[in-house]
């Protein structure tokens, strides 16, 4: 019997059930992006069926950090930049779990990009949602990794003279086996987009434009957007991983002449999850490490019947 | 010198063999009765570079290096760079024996590759030959390991002249080669072991120097172990079944042998991009309820300096280790230093609470990784293990039955799903976590997956379900909690027992204070030092947080002075102990050692011996004194 008894029940569950009974409310700027992610999120948890208490999100810091004070179910605000490698961490140790990792793109491109590259390259079987607004909201309005060049700023006082990084291509390198990019202002699609990100066995990166109406006027309201899967001004293969990379080049160099393009970039269906590689390598149990602590039939390893002998 | 009756030197090259072949003599002497122990010295560089490893053997346990060595056995280095008489790294290729001749003691044996050594360029051999009453034997080891063999087999040739001299049986070295070799390997070594054997019985006078092995029996099964085999082996016991890291000499030994372990026993090891994930990655494994550890070695667990902070504020359990190597930045990386006291103790922003243990050998090790792990998981807070290159790497024998202990999973402080029904929970539905109150201010834990569990960590300041909160009375009440864990870990050290060693007579006039690797090292020094007629004991601690201010003060106050013996340059040790007794500033004083090499019992001695009783004036410029505050 599971000592997580919250781990695949699969009831029906109400988008209201990820909301917090009493405060705290969000605390984000009116018009801020933000909101459009927690409402993706709760509707994307609903229709997958997912208990609040099988889901553990894990944030960075900033405004996007606050993700899980909002959103109900156990959470983790980690610290700037490191949701990443917590969050494979107890992906790995107790599988059973639906981790999702959230951060700025600050802390996921910028402090945090070491791990993003290789919790991507390694293709651990979580979601990433990096809520991309291309600013540093929480810290008054400074550059941050995608503000476009010569992006002015108190720190930048002659804008900015750095490119900005190009978080799709970026993606696709490091290995990501699952990369869309959605938009605040389009619910139905960040939704769905979500749940087929939390559905793909691997690493699932969402790259979620939202508005900072307070430090980032110029970005408005990432309107009107494009849906590159649907338009019938975009034809490329996502399963395609050369089409997938031209396409995510196109969509970075026009996003600051102000054409929003969003959808899904790149699909492999193929590639084993890094869960999978290691059971394959004999590297991780099959049943999920934390139960182990609760199952009070297994014998647990000696040191001196197991690995003295090659001490005598 | 000291009276052992053989403390064998083997020197080469890193990359010849040096380490595989001085452990398959050590456990060969164990294994015959002796007591055995290893001190290593070796650079950072994969090949070639001046390397050694010495075996101190004796029919009495030993707990240290010795006062320099009595039988060098010189191998070539075959990866020596610049041979070149003015080169920077000066003339490699002999120094296999020119860097070891200093230390040899008088009527000591060095045996040397003929095929590979010249002597002629070594400044005034022969006379340091005679003078020293050294007995020399050129043996063509390579020539003899290349007839049977392969080249490399001239360690084999290397170990067996050394029996053939020091007298020691030949099967006791052979059956363990059986056991280690495959066949195929382990034939033509026979054949070189014999040639060489035989070879120096024929031609030369074995029998000549006054140095053999002298008999032993161990009246228990021991066991050949390093302090990392012995960390991992803790940590393995108290159910740790997660690690993360990212190489660093020399924390990479126990990285190593956790890594080989836990798949056999069904756990997880991933070595991550850097220190910063690797300690984040033992947080959320541990977070979900599973036993999880990390470590580095100084500058890598600089860059765990965040989540050691995230994991006090958190209070989420982790274990780290720290295996202490010469600083600052990347300093001298295989050399030993214990100057990462204070960044372990204060790294992090904010008031730290954590538990750091420094042990001395193996055995402690062991143990007090045991501790460790229980305290971090029945507290939820950091446990540091502190370590250092000297007794991470050395090898000793220690009686199996130290192991010989049940495994331990216990989790510790965390709240199952039925006590979950009745527990606390906050209006928004979450469980209260983090409840003001707590007994020894520990409130218990819930796991992702548990029904009616959930609650937000951060590493902000919370309300009891996890909210942030700036809140001041919520802020007091949280900090006063968090802080009273480490009233309470204290007093359960206080009912532990050996935890920090005493050593020497109870009523002795003069104390010797020092912590972690040099322990065993000092205790050697205090036998000598009341051998020698004066009156010193010794307290060692282990114990750096909490620190055990009442078992200090007792000891401080029992003694007229107390000599502090640390390697590093800064008293850091003798700084902890002021701070935290809060006096005795007059009655400290230092004994110090930061080249690179751990103290000889010998620099103790005498650093004792002029510090108290003479002047203060040290010979030479190994070790450094600096007296007490009113001196």
């Amino acid at each position: 019997m599971s000592a997580f008894s919250a781990i695949g029940e699969h009831a029906e569950h109400d988008r209201n059930e990820y909301t917090p009974g009493v405060e705290p409310q969000p605390t984000w700027c009116p018009g801020c992006g933000d909101f459009g992610v927690l409402k993706a999120l709760k509707g994307a948890a609903a229709e997958l069926g997912l208990s609040p208490e099988e889901m553990l999100v894990c944030t960075g810091i900033g405004c996007s950090g606050k993700l899980n004070s909002y959103f109900d179910s156990y959470g983790f605000h980690t610290i700037h930049g490191r949701s990443l490698p917590v969050a494979r961490a107890a992906k790995l140790a107790n599988p059973g779990l639906t981790v999702i990792a959230a951060g700025g793109d600050g802390d996921g491109y910028g402090i945090g990009g070491n791990h993003f590259m290789h919790t991507a390259r390694e293709n651990h079987d979580m979601t990433y949602i990096v809520f991309n607004n291309e600013i540093f909201g929480l810290t008054k309005g400074q550059t941050s990794p995608t503000s476009p060049k010569g992006h002015k700023s108190k720190t930048q006082p002659h804008g900015s003279a750095k490119d900005p990084i190009r978080p799709l291509s970026m993606s696709l390198n490091a290995g990501a086996s699952y990369i869309a990019r959605t938009a605040a202002v389009n619910p139905n699609q960040a939704k769905d987009i979500i749940v087929e990100a939390v559905e793909h066995d691997g690493f699932s990166h969402v790259d979620f434009l939202t508005q900072c109406p307070t430090w980032n006027k110029d970005a408005k309201q990432y309107v009107p957007y494009i849906d590159v899967n649907e338009s019938e001004d975009y034809e490329f293969d996502n399963t395609d991983r050369n089409e997938a990379s031209e396409m995510m080049f196109e969509t970075e160099n026009v996003l600051n002449e102000g054409t929003v393009l969003t959808g899904r970039y790149y699909v492999d269906e193929d590639r084993p999850s890094y869960q999978q590689e290691k059971r394959r390598i004999g590297e991780m149990p099959e049943e999920p490490l934390a139960e182990r602590y609760f199952d009070e039939d297994y014998e647990w390893e000696r040191v001196y019947d197991s690995f003295l002998d090659k001490h005598k | 010198m000291t009276d052992d009756q053989l403390i064998w030197r083997i020197a080469g090259g890193s990359g010849d063999g040096i380490a595989s072949t001085s452990q398959n003599f050590a456990k060969a002497l164990m294994r015959a009765g002796l007591h055995v122990f290893t001190h290593r010295h070796y650079p950072s560089r994969i090949r070639g570079g001046h390397t050694y490893t010495e075996v101190r053997v004796s029919a009495d346990p030993v707990k240290s290096r010795g006062d320099g060595y009595n039988f060098l056995l010189a191998l070539g280095d075959s990866f020596a760079r610049n041979p070149q008489e003015n080169a920077y790294y000066g003339n490699e290729e002999v120094k296999p024996l020119s860097e070891n001749l200093d230390e040899l003691a008088e009527g000591g044996v060095i045996v040397y590759d003929s095929g590979l050594l010249d002597t002629d360029d070594i400044p005034d051999f022969d006379e340091r030959v005679e003078e020293n009453g050294w007995h020399v034997y050129d043996i063509d080891l390579r020539t003899i390991a290349r007839e049977h063999g392969r080249e490399v087999m001239r360690n084999t040739a290397g170990v067996a002249v050394t029996c053939a001299i020091a007298g020691i049986e030949p099967d006791v070295i052979k059956s363990l080669m059986e056991d280690t070799m495959p066949e195929k390997v382990f034939e033509p070594n026979m054949s070189v072991f014999d040639d060489a054997y035989d070879t120096v019985r024929a031609e030369f006078d074995a029998d000549a120097p006054d140095v053999s092995v002298p008999e032993g029996e161990h009246d228990e099964e021991q066991v050949l172990i390093s302090g990392s085999d012995a960390i991992a082996y803790g940590a393995l016991d108290e159910g740790c079944r997660f690690i993360a890291g990212y190489p660093m000499t020399p924390w990479t030994e126990v990285f190593t042998i956790m890594s080989q372990n836990l798949p056999e026993v069904g756990g997880i090891s991933e070595q991550v991009e850097d220190e910063v994930a690797a300690a984040a990655l033992a947080l959320g494994a541990s977070h979900v309820g599973v036993k999880a550890m990390s470590g580095s070695s100084g500058g890598g667990f600089a860059l765990m300096s965040e989540p050691l902070g995230l994991a006090e504020m958190s209070e989420t359990p982790v274990v780290l280790v720290e295996a202490m190597r010469a600083g600052p930045s990347t300093g001298m990386p295989t050399k030993p230093e214990q100057a990462d006291l204070e960044h372990v103790l204060y790294t992090s922003q904010g008031d730290s609470h954590r538990v750091v243990f420094a042990p001395s050998d193996a055995e402690e090790a062991y143990k007090q990784t045991r501790r460790a792990f229980q305290i971090a998981y029945e507290y939820q807070i950091p446990s540091i293990v502190l370590y250092d290159q000297k007794n991470g790497g050395e090898l000793q024998n220690v009686p199996a039955s130290v192991f010989d202990e049940e495994p331990n999973p216990d989790l510790g402080s965390v709240i199952t799903e039925a006590e979950l029904e009745d527990a606390p929970h906050d209006p928004s539905g979450k469980y209260n976590r983090f409840q003001h109150e707590g007994e020894k201010g520990v409130s218990p834990r819930s796991l992702p997956g548990q029904e009616g569990g959930r609650y937000l960590a951060t590493g902000n300041e919370h309300m009891p379900a996890g909210h942030i909160s700036e809140d001041p009375d919520n802020r007091v009440n949280q900090v006063n909690r968090r802080m009273e864990k480490m009233e309470a870990i204290r007093a359960d050290l206080d009912g532990d027992a050996d935890t920090n060693t005493h050593y020497g007579p109870e009523e002795a006039e003069y104390g010797i204070m020092t912590f972690g690797s040099q322990q065993g090292t000092v205790e050697e020094a205090v036998d000598r030092l009341n051998d020698d007629g004066h009156s010193v004991k010794m307290l060692s601690v282990s114990e750096m947080a909490p620190y055990p201010v009442e078992e200090v003060t007792e000891f401080v106050e029992s003694v007229d002075e107390v000599l502090v013996v640390e390697m590093n340059a800064s008293a850091q040790f003798r700084g902890l102990t002021q701070k935290e007794l809060g006096r005795y500033g007059e009655k400290l004083s230092s004994l110090l050692k930061y080249n690179g090499n751990p103290f000889e019992p010998a620099e103790i001695v005498d650093g004792f011996v002029t510090s108290i009783v003479e002047d203060g004036t040290l010979p030479g410029h190994e070790t450094k004194f600096v007296p007490a505050a009113s001196d």
